[in-house]
């Protein structure tokens, strides 16, 4: 017994390493590590030249957002047109049910789109006005907050996505949009859509969808389906531009913005119009 | 041996039940899966290539079109780039099932063979799987 034991203690004591030794070792692995590294990115090129993952084609931008010509909007486009539009291409069901509908833009007045606006006295052609609602892509969007599963998310361009993979159908998202901008699928949607376009998904029971600004054209270099169906009625850019053709559509007069005191940023903006030209050195004043 | 008797034929009783299933099944092996590529996307190619080599997809095709989901839907990036530098569009609909158009032949001949349930298509390949009825 005695002797096994001082057997164990000699094979201990030639597999211990010293403390110098031990930190030669530790520099010589770290080096070959380092080096091993570097070298995997030199034989490894098609990591490199894949930098760059985007379509050529996409278009680019801080902030996205869109711009609403009332006037415009209520001469010149179909509104049905722009609905339907959206709609068909993004294979959106048409559940008649207003409890459980599924909408991703669709058509109010202005009592029920701007009621913190509303008043007694209110014109009765501001009153007779019809506008198209959506979701407002958020600055500051609650339903990312909210959202459990990050199902939800707002991209580096501030689109507000959904990623139905992960959706767990908790509707926190619902109860948290100020916009009621979101619908869940109570149940398939497939037999309620009436043609499935093929080049999109279809959602499936139990995911909340919303508009997405057709963040999938963006990517390949085109504008939304709403944009292009509205006759001029909505522009679409970025925000964070100047230069962009929503900022020079925001210079030709008063735009508003739904529930814009709630803090969430809102990138919709509807143009009501009105502007008065600067006027050069401020006659009032002389 | 008190209870002796007993205790070896309960033995032998919670033997026959625990190899039932084995028991059951002996002799009944279910035949190899049978994998289709007889599509007409797949006989035009010059070489019968996927997007990766054959292993590399039969043990990885689920992590990739799991990164392919989050690098799409999450990051907004549209393009693959395979181990030889060839590009390809990110996309179940596009690129897998544009060749891969039989899926009851290729994708659920080995999903139902291994008792895989995917659930790609309650949402994606819209124009096979609604009431026109399956892919033909």
């Amino acid at each position: 017994m005695r002797k096994r034991d001082d057997q164990q203690t000699k094979a201990y004591e030639s597999h211990s390493l010293k403390r110098r030794d031990f930190l030669k070792a530790a520099l010589a692995t770290g080096a070959v590590g380092l080096g091993g590294a570097a070298l995997l990115r030199f034989i490894s090129p098609a990591d490199t030249e894949a930098a760059d993952w985007g379509s050529p084609n996409a278009l680019g931008a801080k902030h996205w957002g869109l711009v609403i010509d009332v006037e415009k909007l209520n001469r010149f486009a179909n509104f049905s047109q722009i609905i339907e539009a959206c709609h068909a291409h993004h294979n959106v069901p048409a559940v008649n049910d207003p409890k459980t509908e599924v909408k991703w833009i669709w058509q109010d007045d202005f009592e029920h789109c701007f009621e913190e606006l509303d008043n007694a006295y209110l014109s009765e052609d501001i009153k007779a006005q019809e506008f198209l609602v959506l979701c407002n892509h958020c600055e500051n969007p609650s339903c990312v907050r909210v959202c459990p599963t990050q199902a939800t998310f707002k991209r580096d361009d501030g689109i507000v996505c959904m990623d139905y993979h992960r959706c767990i159908g908790c509707r926190f998202c619902m109860t948290g949009c100020p916009y009621n901008a979101r619908s869940l699928n109570f149940f398939d949607p497939r037999p309620y859509i009436k043609e499935i376009d093929p080049d999109y998904p279809t959602r499936t029971q139990g995911v909340v969808e919303k508009c997405t600004l057709c963040v999938e054209r963006i990517d390949q270099g085109l504008p939304p389906y709403c944009v292009e169906a509205s006759n001029g009625a909505i522009v679409f850019g970025d925000l964070a531009d100047p230069e962009s053709d929503v900022r020079q559509a925001l210079q030709s007069g008063l735009s508003i913005r739904r529930k814009a005191e709630l803090g969430a940023g809102p990138s919709v903006y509807y143009l009501i119009g009105g502007g008065v030209p600067a006027v050069a050195g401020g006659e009032l004043n002389a | 041996m008190h209870k002796g008797t007993r205790i070896i034929a309960f033995i032998a009783v919670f033997l026959i039940i625990a190899t039932m299933p084995f028991l059951a099944n002996h002799g009944q092996a279910s035949a190899d899966p049978e994998v289709s590529l007889d599509t007409p996307a797949v006989n035009e190619m010059p070489v019968k290539q996927c997007i990766e080599p054959l292993q590399d997809m039969r043990s990885e095709h689920m992590q990739i079109l799991d990164s392919w989901r989050d690098r799409v839907v999450r990051e907004g990036q549209t393009t693959y780039v395979n181990s030889v530098g060839q590009p390809y569009e990110m996309s179940l609909d596009e690129t897998c099932l544009s060749c891969h158009s039989n899926r009851e032949q290729f994708c659920d001949s080995c999903h139902s063979y291994s008792g895989v349930d995917v659930y790609c298509w309650s949402c994606h390949d819209g124009a096979s799987n609604n009431s026109n009825g399956g892919v033909e």
